[in-house]
């Protein structure tokens, strides 16, 4: 037997109205974040980025600009027949720290004549990472922590520089993916829009963007060391980004830019454009939380649909699953079952359909054999018909002209016996 | 980032003294980094390493949780080893007002959490009491409340794990280090402590220390370490840190160099006497005063140095990573025969996880 007593100093959670025990001395517990940042160090992070947006919008470009090295890649055709996700891998070192970065191109986007599928790429590949990790998780033997995390953190999304407003295929799928990933909107190719017509579009987008209910990714507030950096940023989304990755000299040193006989635009001038701001927001100062929004929100959310699709409860202790894995697995083949089945007796109603087709054609050829063969009938009634009454007639011609011949003679031979005067008679009587 | 300055495996020992504070210098540079902005900069830095920065803000803000068990007979000075390994009176005894003085008839487990923070790192620190344990006449099964004790926590984080609308982040109950009180007897193990530990280490890291080490002279306290040690290997006692566990060279080095030396031979105590001018933690007797964090008295800080300094965050690591994941699977290998549970985990639960 034994009981069990718990018992706490405090009153709720962790910094709320907790009584504090004061330490006597130094105890050195204050080393844990250098001990958990070690333990990162030797482990090394994972950052996966998806650019979304037309082809020939410099998302290449500005991948290479931002990581400051070259990924490979030929730029894509403008006549893929539909949506594919490319995803890369690279390993890069900066100091001490190792980051496996995978970026994820949408090839083909918003080329083709009828986008109403664009976005359904997207986000199966989305929900496809996962998927990958859910499966993960659920798995008896597991190995999370050595699992190469494939989910998307961040996606870029490409806005042509149109000055005006944003198209309907950028809302349509904005709207589509921003339960699903973190997105940050940006403004490509912006050298192409004067300051003045900048500012006016972006009011416009970000106005379009809330009247649609889209929710694009906000830099946290919440703690106070960034959180002034992180709302001033804030108002300036979407960023106006120029990729350059050729290197033009001002002054005394070597600079990214574009060179136009008008002016060159240097990349990171924050008078040119926002590319600093976006590597600062995505990179040097929010990079970890949007790793994490990516697990405890977006993961969450399409756990919670996909358990709860697959019928399972929280509420019911009796039916709640133990082995998460195996009954998911037996709900999945019981699925597979049910769509076997549906798909056999799919497959009978046709074989039953065409044969009742079959049936009915010959029934068809039948009948209209049947008809022929009356009509035959019928034809050659009406011949035999024909034939005697065609007999009879000429029977009675054969008759009349025997007749005629017969009474020929009687009148030749009369007129050769003196019976002329008959005739002449008959002849002045008819003058 | 710095390392805070301490006594530590692989470097020599200091020189008789309280060790010293390290501060622990400020994060280099605000939210753009030391090397934004400003003419004849690196502009080939991308900032990827400012994620090492944005890990301990996080880190800080959430605060670390850590739960110790301890266990051994009443009287081997386990609420005073606490108080003086966290400078403070978070052992249940000095919570509560009423000391129960009466050893129990049966094994409790008592907790008593406490909120502590030390230069801006918050920490839920829970202690969790075992009082009866080996004090009974007959002490047969004695592991089997703290074995059902654990295992119920490892229950208990599994349950939440699997729920389809679940707690941002787990509160994690789990019990990360289990530090053995042996008795100095000078000889040897008692066939209690070679079946708890046993039993134990396959669930949860034991940390085995020989307690009040102050009646042992060096030699017999060396004569007896080396005698446990022989006896955890004949028995193929695992304790932490463990062997399999080592992840590298380099790892496998510093914890040589710690299994080499354990049982820690440690002493407690929360009362300050002047020794040399200093006030020092210690314990005063006629024939001299034991400094408690003197490391040629007594071996409390590298204890000390072992469980918070050093090796929290691997302690933590193992307990989640490893022994909770073969709690894990054992559960789940089961039969999915579902049964709601009203309390716990019934008897053949219990038996299954007894080695």
């Amino acid at each position: 037997q034994t009981k069990c007593f718990f018992y706490r100093s405090h009153i709720g959670e962790q910094g709320e109205g907790a009584r504090a025990v004061p330490l006597a001395g130094h105890v050195g517990f204050d080393s844990m974040p250098d001990q958990l940042v070690n333990k990162s160090v030797n482990h090394g992070f994972c950052f996966n980025i998806l650019c979304v947006g037309e082809t020939g919008l410099g998302k290449s470009t500005l991948m290479d600009t931002l990581f400051n090295t070259k990924f490979e890649g030929e730029p894509t055709q403008h006549n893929q027949p539909g949506v594919t996700l490319k995803s890369n891998t690279y390993e890069l070192q900066e100091s001490n720290v190792r980051l496996k970065l995978t970026v994820v191109n949408t090839v083909g986007f918003g080329d083709q004549i009828n986008k109403e599928d664009s976005y359904k790429s997207i986000v199966e590949f989305i929900d496809a990472q996962f998927e990958a990790y859910l499966q993960e998780e659920l798995k008896i033997k597991r190995t999370l922590h050595s699992y190469h995390d494939t989910r998307i953190h961040a996606c870029l999304y490409f806005i042509a520089p149109t000055g005006h407003s944003l198209k309907s295929l950028d809302l349509v799928t904005m709207k589509k993916l921003d339960s699903k990933v973190n997105i940050i909107p940006i403004v490509a190719k912006s050298d192409a829009i004067s300051k003045s017509e900048l500012a006016k579009f972006k009011i416009k987008i970000t106005s379009e963007l809330v009247s649609n209910g889209v929710q694009i990714y906000q830099f946290p507030t919440d703690d106070e060391s960034v959180a002034e950096i992180n709302s001033t940023m804030n108002s300036h989304l979407p960023f106006a980004v120029v990729g350059s990755t050729e290197e033009v000299k001002i002054g005394n040193k070597m600079v990214k830019a574009r060179q136009y006989p008008w002016g060159t635009v240097q990349v990171e001038n924050e008078n040119h454009c926002d590319f600093v701001k976006l590597r600062e927001m995505l990179i040097r100062v929010n990079m970890e939380d949007l790793r994490e929004q990516t697990h405890t929100r977006h993961y969450e959310l399409y756990r919670r649909c996909k358990l709860e699709e697959m019928g399972f409860k929280d509420t019911d202790p009796d039916s709640k699953p133990f082995s998460l894995q195996e009954t998911y697995e037996a709900k999945r083949n019981e699925f597979m079952g049910e769509l076997q089945k549906k798909e056999e007796e799919m497959r009978q109603m046709f074989v039953q359909r065409v044969k009742e087709k079959e049936a009915e054609l010959k029934e068809a050829e039948k009948e209209l054999h049947e008809k022929f063969d009356r009509l035959k009938k019928l034809h050659q009634d009406e011949k035999k018909k024909v034939e005697d009454k065609k007999k009879s007639l000429d029977d009675e011609l054969n008759m009349f002209k025997q007749k005629k011949t017969a009474a020929e003679l009687l009148h030749n031979q009369a007129q050769q016996a003196g019976g002329s005067t008959t005739l002449k008679r008959d002849k002045e009587r008819k003058k | 980032f710095s390392a805070v300055s301490n006594v530590c495996f692989g470097m020599k020992p200091a020189a008789p003294a309280v060790v010293p504070d390290a501060t622990v210098s400020p994060a280099a540079g605000g939210p753009y980094g030391e090397k934004a902005g400003g003419p004849g900069v690196d502009f080939s830095y991308v900032g990827i390493d400012a994620i090492l920065e944005q890990m301990r803000r996080k880190a800080m803000k959430q605060g670390f949780e850590l739960n110790i068990m301890v266990v051994g007979q009443s009287g081997l000075g386990k609420s005073t080893l606490m108080n003086t390994l966290f400078k403070s009176k978070v052992s249940r005894k000095s919570v509560l007002a009423t000391a129960q003085e009466k050893i129990p008839k049966t094994i409790e487990i008592k907790s008593v959490s406490h909120d502590i923070e030390e230069k801006g790192v918050r920490m839920k620190l829970t202690v969790i009491d075992t009082p009866g344990f080996g004090d009974q006449i007959n002490n047969e099964n004695c592991w089997q409340p703290i074995m059902k004790f654990i295992n119920d926590q490892y229950e208990a984080y599994l349950q939440e794990e699997i729920n389809i609308n679940r707690k941002k982040r787990i509160p994690d109950s789990r019990v990360h280090c289990c530090i053995y009180f042996i008795p100095p007897t000078g000889h040897c193990l008692r066939p209690l402590d070679v079946e708890f530990m046993r039993r134990l280490s396959k669930v949860v890291n034991i940390v085995p220390v020989i307690a009040k080490a102050d009646t042992l002279t060096l030699e017999e306290r060396d004569f007896f370490k080396k005698k446990i040690r022989e006896e955890l290997r004949a028995n193929g006692i695992d304790v932490y840190p463990q062997k399999e566990f080592d992840e590298d060279a380099e790892d496998r080095m510093i914890n040589e160099k710690i299994r080499e030396m354990i049982p820690f031979a440690v002493v407690g105590s929360d009362q300050e006497y002047q020794v040399n001018g200093r006030r020092l933690l210690g314990r005063k007797t006629k024939w001299g005063t034991i400094e408690v964090e003197n490391i040629a008295h007594c071996e409390f800080a590298y204890l000390r140095d072992l469980l918070i300094r050093t090796h929290m965050q691997n302690i933590k690591d193992i307990t989640s990573s490893i022994h909770y994941e073969m709690y894990r699977v054992r559960r789940l290998n089961e039969n999915n025969t579902v049964v709601a549970h009203a309390n716990g985990v019934p008897e053949h639960h219990l038996a299954a996880h007894e080695m």
